[in-house]
């Protein structure tokens, strides 16, 4: 009843028109609103990491990876696969000689037969790949130094390719095409391979179709003004430096494969992540009688071009086949299994303290 | 005190170098050379920007900001420099976050230039030449006649010079200046002619000054044919710009100070930016960071030159240099090199950690705003949060200071009863609704049975006048009003011509004092010109000129009124602190109302002391010729007046004494007791004394049964015959030895609350001792003042009684500098709290009764004291826990969204060649991972706040900044390192055959880039969900939704070629990666592997955790029970009251329930 005399104070809510009053909220001076938002009460769910709940999680993460680790390990070591160094460092070496006596000016070019034995036949298909080692093709001025609009078939950019290509940018001043530093240094090795039985030397059959991605093929790599006659195309742009031949005859047999379209062109512009690196080369068929690589023995002609010695590279030859998961690799069946085991370890050691916990305090999960 | 007019003096000297001279209407004809003085315009500028200069100031004033800046120069490097990452990818982040803030802040400034728009183009009416004209507020000068009517507010500060009221007075609440919304009067320059046309007056006065109770001023005032007369004007001339003018039709006045010069602008200051210890704590971590960042730079630059070094590898023949790169110097190109890593790995330090801390601020502080348990019906409103910085600071206060008055008590005082001449009348207040004045045997007989009748008219006739109450007037002029205000529902059939008056005081104590009186028969009917009205026990009128007042002040702590009776008679009545009037009356009568005193101030009332005298005419006109001299200085006014108020209130006769009391805030106890168990220390300081102050923290159960009392006050301290310094220096030694020495060492910050010291310590102070340590010779004040603080640390509840407002900034400055800075809050509801609500880490103000000042300059308002304990166990707890888990977090992500690409580094040549996408660096921080982290900043509850309410010994799990310190950040840092290696080295192996998909196709380095990043963003976000514990359906949108944007994004992204983009590097790079097995099991185990010691760390924890959260569970049955063994006695204590002998009682008490605590804590 005394504080009936102090009723005065409502004009004060009105004073917070005050200049600068900016605060984060002003006076309100109505009840705030009763929404389960506003007043932090909107319904939650609370979930509780326990030894309880977790213990079976474990279990049965265990239970899963450890059968697909086994299952992605056995498949690893299916795969077949065979890797023949030919960069001829070794005096013993078949390529010994192309690569002491290489020059960028020959124009004719060295090859080497490098002979192997296959032990096991190779029964699915079987993809050939080339790897270079020490070969740094993530290093940024490499992955850089192309131009995508020109290799998407723009006709300005033919012409006049970005700068991002120098020094690979422009040739006696005539636009490079493609340009950059990535297409001038084009895999160019010419790899076959020979299957010898019985004193015959038959070559194998090697696929150039399906080794770039059907999108990279088809939307991402365009020649300028279409397939037909590259030859026009192209007038008006010089040759990547390094090349022996122009883009347009890249595959002259086949339109579909030749210019930027050219497969192993568009498979060698995928910069690899790291400096070494094997790309897919050429696919061997599967044959429906016979495995696709029987053993026995095998040659390899190489047609040296490529010169690696200077930057201390390697370059290798890998025949693999190839399973649901890729390439072989048994990195992946054993971290499965071993993320499974530990899983399944930990599971056990949790189980054995939730059960000493478990009778000191039965009570563990208090309800919020 | 002393320092404050020590300041006063040092600071006010230059300004007061010279005063100045203001020519009202027609300039004196007399002055020759008459030069205009310069003053300044009527236009109030708050405002920062104008249109112009929008632009780069604003910009300016963003980067000087430490970290804009830094992503400036980040930028510009980006822009000159070759670097790996386009300048878009943080030139776009940066754009927006200085976008957004301009418009915030442009937005702000708009509406500051709307107010100011309409407080300088507001019509007023000037007086020119006899004409009245009307114009624009801000074109008025200092000079001009302005004129006011009802209901408007002053365009600037104005001398009074014309009223439309009879008594020459006006009425003017400042509600907006100070708060106090009660009418205050104001007074025409004495003598001023009622013609202001003919006026021809110079006003001399101070120069501006922001002091709005202080002014002094001379006004001459010419007349043609006499010598000019002087007029003294003082604040009570002074009306002020905001104030508005009330009860009164219209008024005249001349400017005085204008624009930037009024008092209102000059209080105006921008409040000091207080900056919260999470920001200290996220300063230092980016400081670590940065420091990584400059190593890791420095580690790539070096390894890169070491690397080219070897032949072959600089510049092989597939990948040569450009001409220019060639041409470079090497050093240049070094420190380009460094430059361009730092751009790289920039990403570690993220801008849009600042945009989201802040979003999580501003928006967080809604919640506080919103809260329903915040809403008080009583004055209809909820909480205000003036500063969104702060939120978090809640978290962690250690320190509470708590004003006492209005603030742990109600501020609602109710007249309990009087002691007249040592006669004690008890006001019969059983149920306190009910009236039981004349239901029972009434106290006038009451009355008459004890002291003499004289004296008891005597003694109401003093309540009734010596006051400064006023009658209130509901409809302003009127004299009819069908107001019910009041309560004088006790004053059946005597109904007095103002029965329905309610009152209005600055101070709540006039109020029940005077509404005291009428209860007994004397009813205070108001003033009209200078005569004050009261009614007595026999329905007359008794009518009294009032001759002076002197005002009240917390210094003199008293305040008297002289008036003249029928008679003729000039009497002074004086009311005030017992301390201030005991001195000042015959010592033979003190003592037998010392006694009711003191024991009333044991009970918690607030008492005054009521002494009165007979002043000889003689005497009389000596009073009034010294009050006049002394309110007509212009120099020192205040030690004057103090000096002649002390010589008139001087031999007084003591007449009698009354008791007041104001009631607890409600659960003000128990949110004490709430406060004590979150480990936070209560301090209250109180200008009161220290009996009424002592009981009420008996009340709030801040001291108990068991506290041991360290008093060091001026009782104690003038015991024995030695000095008081020496005592003052043996005390304090004495104290620091029971309190400091002799405790056993206590584990800090630990979580078990409940196993206190096994003594608890209170601690009191004076404010005359506090300044005697605070002020004692040069080489021991810092010594006493360190002996001090450690006693009051060692306490639980320190309490400082009689202090000034200043004195308790200072003991909050002290605690708040003193070691390990603990953060302190203060909470006070008074002007007198404001400097210490400024200067805590946290200021709370109460809207409570004494006006909005704390609440203006607080961080956060709460209509009551108990919503302090939602506030800071609820609110603050949570929003700490939110926003340090928010800059862990933080911190965290980004790591291992850039450890990757440094280790990347190692197998690209050291070229800065960057391991993801730019789309994928620009949208990490700003897209993909903001949205969950922002949600669970504002929406996160690990414990429901319910449970945080009850168990208050939680709060001490999060004090001392226990979730930013080094250890949690070096965990935080290690889990990132971790994720970052494991997401890297995963995929690097995965990659030792870069054949992945089924059709034997290869993988470049795009590829890898994005699967790694597909596992960061995915175990990023997963890390945060594992460690949401309130899943509302907003968290499940953010979070789901996020990672489907995520590789919705990724597929558009990669699914279109962007003609802007020069390259495409990241076409159909997504979708090739889903389409194979491997990356999709590399995916699923590097998510589960980084989770896995989380997991497992949360899952090894909880048994403990749970058997914690029992513990605590279990204590809180054990607490509850000691508060109600507790409540018994101190309410024992509150009927009984005999004072300090119960202390010895309740400890005893205590100790026979120690076994009982021990068999608590043993039982689980």
């Amino acid at each position: 009843m005394m504080a009936s005399g102090y009723n005065a104070k409502e004009e004060d809510g009105h004073h917070s028109g005050a200049p600068g009053n900016g605060g984060a909220g002003a006076v309100k001076s109505k009840k705030p609103d009763n929404t389960a938002f506003k007043q932090q009460r909107l319904p939650a769910w609370q979930p509780i990491l326990t030894a309880g709940t977790v213990l079976p999680a474990f279990f049965v993460i265990g239970l899963i990876f450890i059968p697909i680790g086994i299952g992605l390990f056995v498949t690893s070591n299916n795969i077949k696969e065979f890797e023949i160094d030919y960069t001829g460092i070794e005096a013993s070496s078949p390529c010994y000689n192309c690569a002491q006596n290489y020059s960028w000016n020959s124009t004719s070019s060295c090859t080497c037969k490098v002979p192997f034995t296959l032990e096991q036949p190779f029964e699915s298909n079987v993809f050939m790949y080339y790897g270079l080692s020490n070969f740094y093709q993530n290093h940024r001025r490499y992955v850089k130094s192309r131009d995508d609009s020109q290799l998407n078939g723009d006709l300005t950019s033919l012409k006049s390719p970005s700068k991002e290509c120098d020094p690979y940018r422009t040739s006696d001043g005539l636009p490079i095409a493609p340009c950059g530093a990535i297409a001038n240094s084009l895999f160019n090795d010419t790899l076959e391979l020979y299957h010898l039985s019985n004193g015959t030397r038959t070559a194998v059959v090697l696929m150039k179709k399906g080794i770039a991605w059907w999108t990279d093929k088809n939307v991402k790599f365009r020649n300028p003004g279409g397939n037909a006659n590259l030859t026009v195309a192209f007038q008006g742009t010089s040759k990547p430096v390094n090349w022996r031949t122009p883009v347009f005859e890249l595959d002259p047999n086949d339109p579909d494969n030749n210019g930027f379209i050219n497969e192993d062109f568009i498979v060698w512009m995928r910069t690899a992540a790291l400096p070494t690196f094997r790309k897919l080369y050429r696919i061997i068929q599967k044959k429906v009688d016979a495995p696709t690589l029987a053993s026995g023995k095998y040659e390899l002609e190489v047609s040296y071009n490529y010169p690696v010695r200077s930057f201390d590279g390697r370059k290798r030859v890998i025949l693999s086949t190839i399973s649901w998961m890729g390439g072989k690799n048994p990195f992946l069946g054993i971290a499965y299994i071993t993320v499974g085991s530990v899983c399944f370890f930990l599971a056990v050691v949790l189980l054995i303290i939730h059960h000493k916990y478990d009778n000191r305090c039965s009570s563990a999960d208090i309800p919020n | 005190m002393l320092c404050r007019r020590l300041n006063r003096w040092l600071g006010g000297d230059e300004s007061r170098v010279d005063s100045r001279t203001i020519y009202v209407g027609h300039r004196p004809s007399t002055t020759e050379a008459f030069i205009p003085p310069k003053f300044c315009d009527n236009r109030i500028v708050s405002s920062k920007y104008t249109v112009w200069n929008f632009l780069p100031k604003n910009l300016f004033e963003q980067f000087r900001r430490i970290a804009n800046f830094y992503f400036l120069i980040i930028f510009l490097v980006q822009v000159i420099v070759d670097t790996p990452t386009s300048p878009v990818t943080s030139g776009l982040p940066l754009f927006f976050v200085i976008t957004v803030t301009a418009i915030k802040q442009g937005y702000e400034d708009w509406l500051r230039h709307k107010a100011d728009n309409e407080v300088n183009k507001y019509p007023v009416t000037v007086l020119e030449n006899g004409r009245r004209m009307g114009t624009e507020s801000e074109k008025i000068k200092v000079g001009d006649v302005v004129e006011v009517n009802e209901d408007e507010t002053f365009p600037c500060d104005l001398i009074l010079l014309q009223s439309t009221r009879d008594d020459d007075t006006c009425f003017v609440t400042t509600a907006s200046l100070d708060g106090e919304s009660n009418h205050k009067t104001h007074y025409t320059v004495p003598d001023t002619e009622k013609d202001l046309d003919s006026l021809s007056a110079t006003i001399e006065c101070e120069q501006p000054q922001p002091d709005l109770y202080k002014f002094v001023g001379r006004m001459h005032i010419y007349k043609t044919d006499r010598e000019p007369e002087i007029r003294s004007l003082g604040p009570e001339n002074l009306l002020l710009k905001g104030a508005t003018l009330k009860n009164t039709q219209r008024i005249c006045g001349v400017a005085v100070y204008t624009g930037m010069e009024t008092k209102m602008a000059l209080n105006y200051q921008g409040k000091s930016q207080k900056r919260s210890a999470v920001e200290k704590s996220i300063n230092a971590f980016l400081l670590v960071y940065l420091c990584i960042l400059v190593s890791k730079a420095l580690v790539c630059t070096t390894l890169k030159y070491v690397w080219q070094s070897k032949p072959g590898q600089d510049e092989p023949w597939y990948n040569q240099k450009t001409q220019r790169e060639k041409e470079t110097n090497l050093y240049l190109k070094m420190f380009t090199d460094f430059l361009s890593f730092m751009v790289l790995f920039n990403f570690i330090i993220p801008v849009s950690m600042y945009v989201t801390v802040e979003m999580q601020k501003f928006l967080g502080s809604f919640f506080i705003t919103w809260d329903r348990d915040f809403y008080d019906p009583e004055i209809q409103e909820g909480a205000l949060v003036n500063t969104s910085d702060l939120n978090e600071e809640l978290g962690q206060v250690e320190y509470v200071f708590t004003d006492k008055t209005g603030t742990l008590t109600q501020n609602n005082m109710e007249f309990i009863e009087c002691c007249i001449d040592g006669f004690q009348y008890k006001y019969r207040d059983a149920v306190s609704e009910l009236d039981g004045f004349s239901a029972t045997d009434g106290p006038v007989s009451k009355l008459q049975e004890k002291a003499g009748k004289e004296r008891e008219e005597l003694f109401l006739r003093a309540l009734c006048l010596c006051h400064t109450v006023q009658v209130k007037e509901p409809t302003g002029r009127g004299q009819d009003h069908t107001d019910s205000m009041a309560g004088v529902d006790g004053m059946e059939g005597c109904p007095p011509p103002h029965e329905q008056t309610g009152f209005i005081a600055s101070s709540p104590d006039e109020v029940a004092l005077v509404k005291g009186a009428m209860r007994y028969g004397f009813t205070f009917l108001g003033m009209e010109s200078k005569k004050m009205k009261i009614m007595n026990r026999s329905n007359a009128i008794e009518t009294y000129d009032l001759l002076h007042v002197l005002n009240f002040d917390p210094v003199r702590r008293r305040m008297s009124v002289i008036v003249r009776s029928k008679s003729g008679d000039a009497l002074l009545f004086c009311k005030g602190a017992d301390s201030s009037i005991f001195p000042r009356v015959r010592q033979e009568e003190v003592e037998k109302i010392r006694v009711h005193v003191e024991r009333n101030a044991t009970e918690g009332y607030r008492t005054l002391c009521v002494a009165y005298k007979k002043l000889s005419p003689e005497e009389y006109a000596r009073a009034d010729a010294d009050l006049q001299a002394a309110r007509l200085a212009l120099q020192d006014r205040e030690e004057k007046l103090i000096a002649v108020y002390n010589q008139v209130e001087a031999g007084m006769t003591l007449i009698g004494a009354t008791a007041v009391e104001d009631r607890l805030q409600e659960e003000a106890a128990e949110t004490m007791e709430a406060l004590q168990g979150a480990g936070i220390k209560v301090w209250v300081l109180t200008g009161d004394k220290m009996e009424t102050a002592k009981s009420t923290c008996y009340a709030c159960r801040l001291f108990q049964r068991g506290t041991e009392l360290l008093e060091l006050t001026v009782r104690t301290l003038e015991d024995g015959v030695r000095k008081r310094e020496e005592r003052l220096h043996d005390l304090l030694l004495e104290y620091h030895k029971k309190a400091v020495q002799d405790v056993p060492p206590t584990k800090p910050g630990g979580s078990r609350g409940w196993s206190k010291p096994s003594q608890d310590f209170g601690f009191i102070i004076d404010g005359a001792s506090l300044s005697m340590v605070f002020n004692s010779s040069e080489s021991s004040s810092s010594h006493y003042k360190n002996l001090f603080l450690q006693i009051c640390q060692n306490c639980t509840t320190v309490l400082c009684c009689r202090m000034a407002p200043l004195q308790k900034a200072q003991i909050v400055k002290m605690v708040k500098c003193s070691k390990g800075s603990p953060i302190t809050l203060s909470i006070g509801d008074g002007a007198n709290d404001v400097s210490m609500i400024l200067e805590a880490h946290v200021g709370i103000g109460i809207k409570g009764k004494e006006g909005r000042q704390a609440v203006r300059n607080s961080d956060y308002a709460i209509p009551k004291l108990k919503h302090l304990k939602k506030l800071l166990l609820g609110h603050g707890h949570l929003y700490y826990v939110r926003i340090a888990h928010l800059v862990q977090y933080f911190f965290y992500k980004n790591l291992c969204f850039i450890l990757p690409q440094f280790l990347y580094q190692f197998f690209c040549g050291y070229s800065q060649q960057p391991l993801y996408d730019a789309a994928y660096l620009t949208m990490y921080n700003i897209c993909f991972t903001s949205m969950p982290i922002l949600a669970y900043s504002l929406l996160e509850q690990h414990i429901c706040v319910e449970v945080l309410l009850d168990n208050a010994t939680l709060y001490r799990s999060i004090a001392k900044n226990a979730m930013l310190r080094w250890v949690p950040f070096l965990y935080w840092t290690l889990l990132g390192v971790f994720h970052g290696l494991l997401f890297f080295f995963g995929v690097r192996f995965l990659f030792g055959n870069p054949a992945l998909q089924a059709n034997g196709q290869v993988f470049g380095n795009w590829s890898y880039g994005t699967i790694v990043f597909t596992v960061l963003v995915f175990t990023v976000t997963f890390k945060l969900a594992l460690d949401t514990r309130h899943w509302t359906w907003i968290n499940h949108f953010v979070i789901w939704g996020s990672l489907c944007f995520y590789v919705i994004f990724s597929f558009f992204w990669g699914g279109i070629i962007w003609p802007f983009l020069k390259q495409q590097r990241l076409y159909y790079v997504f979708a090739h990666m889903l389409s194979s097995a491997s990356a999709w099991l590399v995916i699923v185990l590097l998510i589960l592997l980084s989770l896995l010691p989380d997991i497992l760390l949360v899952v090894l924890r909880k048994p403990l955790g749970p058997r914690a959260r029992q513990l605590s569970e279990n204590c809180h049955p054990q607490t509850f029970r000691l508060q109600l063994l507790h409540h018994y006695p101190t309410n024992i204590s509150r009927k009984e009251s005999s004072g300090g002998h119960e202390v010895v009682e309740q400890q005893e008490q205590h100790q026979q329930q120690e076994p009982f605590r021990t068999s608590f804590q043993s039982g689980p």
